[in-house]
């Protein structure tokens, strides 16, 4: 079994209205000194055997059409070891 | 002319909009999600609501419904439809429409009566309104914030693809006060506000909506 981690995150020009709340809030809570806040997300797709490239590009292509919308988003897929 | 409306795990506005297809004159017929085809259908409407919980991003799951595949190749082949919220952000996760919405500016969820100028009035969708016609319709979405790239929005503007502004206020932050847009073919619009709430006075703010309805009668009898 192997585990792939893919991060989406929401690409640098796009508001994200979920990141300012949550900097908004780390002052009031006394957590000082954070400039900004992006909020993002994590995928942990747990793979059947081994990973190989071919099974990765099929991550990927999953990555691109329904775990990310590349209009509004970017992604990373990495292989985690366990 | 039948006029299918589209009921995905989590619609809500699917028996307003077979209402409003039936007050305007037309048949309106219940389409599943897990439909596999569209047969006899003239015309489709994705509702409003909240389609598979707005579970990873709002449409995007509902974009692979089994339906979906029959609306994207009738859309294709030239079949008015029109996607309403919810509806409207299927249709950009499935990228019949360009561009997408995202959380509004001020992260509140919006439900109100909002003035709009109608852009484009050549579509399948608006073509019983008169160009810069101002009607209010009711607004509700909590991403409803358009954006796309700045040469996706110019091309845009210089098609005349801008079918709605919002008037008096941008309520949910979307760029260039973008409300809806249609396609280059002008049969598939995206509209955030909701055209099926504001058909009768009874229950709504007027009945300024009702013409989204009655344009896509007219356009299919004439085609």
């Amino acid at each position: 079994m192997a585990r792939v981690v893919v991060d989406v995150m929401l690409k640098p020009e796009i508001l994200d209205p979920q990141g300012k709340a949550v900097h908004g809030a780390l002052p009031r809570l006394g957590f000082e000194g954070v400039i900004d806040v992006r909020q993002g997300k994590r995928f942990e797709l747990e793979l059947d055997g081994e990973v190989t490239e071919e099974r990765l590009a099929e991550v990927r292509r999953a990555a691109e059409t329904l775990l990310s919308n590349p209009v509004i988003e970017d992604y990373t897929v990495r292989v985690e070891q366990q | 002319m039948k006029v299918g409306v589209v009921t995905f795990p989590g619609s809500l506005d699917d028996v307003d909009a077979r209402r409003a297809v039936v007050l305007a004159g037309g048949e309106a017929v219940t389409v599943w999600h897990g439909d596999n085809g569209l047969d006899g259908i003239d015309a489709v409407v994705l509702p409003g609501g909240f389609s598979y919980g707005d579970y990873l991003r709002c449409g995007a799951i509902a974009r692979f419904a089994p339906v979906m595949t029959h609306v994207l190749d009738a859309a294709r082949a030239g079949m008015p439809v029109l996607g309403i919220c919810n509806g409207f952000q299927i249709l950009c996760e499935s990228h019949l429409l360009p561009g997408a919405l995202i959380r509004n500016q001020r992260r509140r969820f919006i439900c109100r009566d909002q003035r709009l100028r109608i852009d484009n009035t050549t579509t399948s969708w608006t073509s019983d309104y008169t160009a810069g016609a101002e009607v209010t319709l009711v607004l509700k979405n909590g991403e409803g914030g358009y954006v796309a790239d700045a040469s996706t929005l110019d091309s845009l503007e210089a098609e005349g693809r801008v079918v709605a502004r919002y008037l008096d206020g941008n309520p949910n932050g979307s760029v260039r006060d973008i409300a809806g847009i249609t396609n280059e073919r002008g049969n598939v619009v995206g509209l955030m506000p909701h055209p099926e709430h504001s058909v009768d006075p009874l229950c709504g703010a007027g009945r300024d909506g009702l013409a989204f309805f009655t344009s896509v009668l007219r356009t299919l009898v004439i085609a």
